[in-house]
């Protein structure tokens, strides 16, 4: 990975609608991100927020547009984006210890035969203490509490050294430890000047931990500072019914329910 | 007993990925094969390895990018498959000794050379799986990392049906069509019982397999039954003591 180079060190989507089926969920999304920064991505249910990193590891195909990291086209770093998928996602009962998940992700620095090595497991045993779980190596991912699962995901895609780092809903559902731990994660990110982006519902953290907020609804509605796209105009167009908008300027968003119209459940792929 | 250890490691993906179904589809869909290769006078062992591999590409073929479900495009193909291997066998006027072997199993009726196709096929299978132990846990475990690794993904899915078929034709043998399946789940699933993580569950999963084999041997031998269903009524009394008295998580201990 070192030999990749540092600038101009960014990535860039140009014009990608992404689709599972029939009708696209993302639509036409331009932007580009520098190198380090800290992205939070905000939308309603089902706006297309998951299908947007699964776009950018490659999990999804590209109806038409194009990504582009360290400007080249993806696909010609194969290890320099980690994802960390919803809980959801994972199948919790496969008979993998908490340092079998994290070794994983040092996979794609081996050679197709090749055995984790020494430096391999250290670099595993950092990424368990930096989160926290370091005295959990040796049990299964079934055993562990929802937080901790999170947590032995973010130090898999920690051992991965990744450019990009994209978690995908990390404050959802989690106890206060993980969140700190992850919180905790973001600026040991930062000093590593590893780019961000992270998909949360918490519109408050969004504007006060990232620098840079992309709001999404199928298409791009903003992108910029937390001040500049946090207009109420943005919002409605964005959030539509789900706002509501109080008489001394305050706006809540509602998005607590469940996605009820299903679209979150078409944004899943197995 | 090599049928044993290999159906019980290529169980354990079987199990993990919820293919049960797949491997019981597998040993029916293989009949066709054999039934052509006993039309030629060819050798029943080979039909049934073309057939195999043909029905384990196309399982891929079909259910690939998810236009049809995987067990839909299995349910399709196993019952196909059956249906004309049955017509085929059928339209044989003498119904040999050999093809019930195909069907029912019987190690005691294998030939020199047979054994030695099978052998070698078995550790085709083993060395592969040793050397993608790491490739094939990715994509088991988690679809999503592998594709962010840039793993072709497609190609080790096919290679797993390929491998998971090879070890069907190898188990016809022993335990036949019927049972094939069941030695491919039964040892894998104990073994999931019992260990928490992927290799140790392969080698548990293999030496229930092997043991398995040996006791239903005997036992076969002894009390003059079917030595398939000897071999897999062992390896499932094997499932029910661990599933009844296991520690920590035993049916048993959890009624205390």
């Amino acid at each position: 990975m070192d030999d990749l180079p540092e600038s101009p060190a960014r990535l860039d989507v140009e014009n990608i609608s992404v689709a599972y089926d029939g009708t696209p969920v993302l639509r036409e999304v331009t932007f580009q991100i520098p190198h380090g920064a800290r992205v939070a991505v905000v939308g309603p249910n089902g706006a297309g927020k998951s299908t947007l990193f699964k776009a950018l590891v490659g999990l999804l195909p590209l109806r038409s547009g194009k990504i582009f990291i360290h400007n080249l086209p993806l696909g010609h770093h194969l290890d320099c984006v980690a994802y960390v998928p919803q809980r959801e996602e994972v199948d919790w009962h496969f008979p993998v210890t908490v340092q079998d998940v994290v070794l994983m992700g040092r996979f794609g620095h081996q050679k197709w035969l090749q055995r984790s090595g020494q430096v391999d497991r250290e670099i595993a045993a950092n990424s368990l203490r930096q989160m926290g779980i370091a005295g959990m190596a040796d049990h299964t991912i079934s055993e562990l509490s929802g937080g901790q699962q999170q947590r032995v995901f973010l130090a898999r895609a920690l051992a991965q050294e990744p450019h990009i780092f994209l978690m995908d809903e990390p404050f959802t559902g989690v106890d206060a430890t993980t969140q700190e731990a992850t919180l905790a994660l973001l600026d040991h990110l930062r000093q590593k000047k590893v780019t961000v982006l992270i998909s949360t519902h918490d519109l408050n953290l969004a504007s006060s931990r990232f620098d840079i907020i992309l709001l999404l609804n199928h298409h791009l509605i903003a992108i910029g500072d937390p001040k500049s796209v946090f207009t109420p105009e943005n919002l409605s167009r964005a959030f539509g019914p789900q706002m509501l908008k109080l008489q001394d300027g305050t706006i809540l968003v509602d998005e607590c329910c469940p996605p009820e119209d299903g679209f979150a459940q078409k944004g899943k792929v197995n | 007993m090599m049928v044993g250890i290999l159906c019980a490691v290529m169980g354990t993906y079987v199990v993990l990925r919820g293919m049960a179904f797949l491997g019981d589809a597998m040993a029916h869909a293989i009949l066709p094969g054999v039934a052509i290769a006993f039309l030629l006078h060819g050798n029943l062992l080979v039909g049934a390895v073309i057939a195999a591999v043909i029905i384990a590409l196309s399982i891929g073929l079909f259910s690939k990018g998810g236009t049809v479900k995987e067990d839909t495009a299995i349910g399709i193909l196993f019952a196909a498959a059956l249906s004309l291997g049955v017509a085929l066998i059928s339209s044989i006027q003498t119904y040999a000794v050999d093809l019930s072997h195909i069907l029912f199993g019987n190690v005691l009726g294998v030939s020199v050379s047979d054994l030695w196709l099978t052998a070698g096929l078995g550790l085709l299978v083993l060395v592969s799986v040793a050397l993608f132990y790491k490739q094939f846990l990715v994509i088991s475990f988690d679809p999503i990392l592998a594709a962010t690794l840039r793993l072709p993904a497609e190609l080790l899915r096919n290679l797993m049906l390929v491998l998971l078929a090879l070890t069907v034709v190898v188990s016809l043998q022993t335990v036949g069509v019927g049972l094939a399946a069941a030695m491919l789940v039964t040892p894998a699933a104990t073994a999931y019982l019992l260990t928490r993580r992927l290799w140790p569950m392969m080698l548990v999963s293999a030496g229930i397999g092997a043991i398995s084999s040996l006791v239903g041997l005997y036992v076969s031998y002894y009390l003059n039954i079917v030595s398939g269903s000897a071999i897999v009524l062992t390896a499932s009394a094997i499932f029910l003591l661990v599933f009844l008295f296991q520690p920590r998580r035993g049916f048993l201990w959890k009624k205390k």
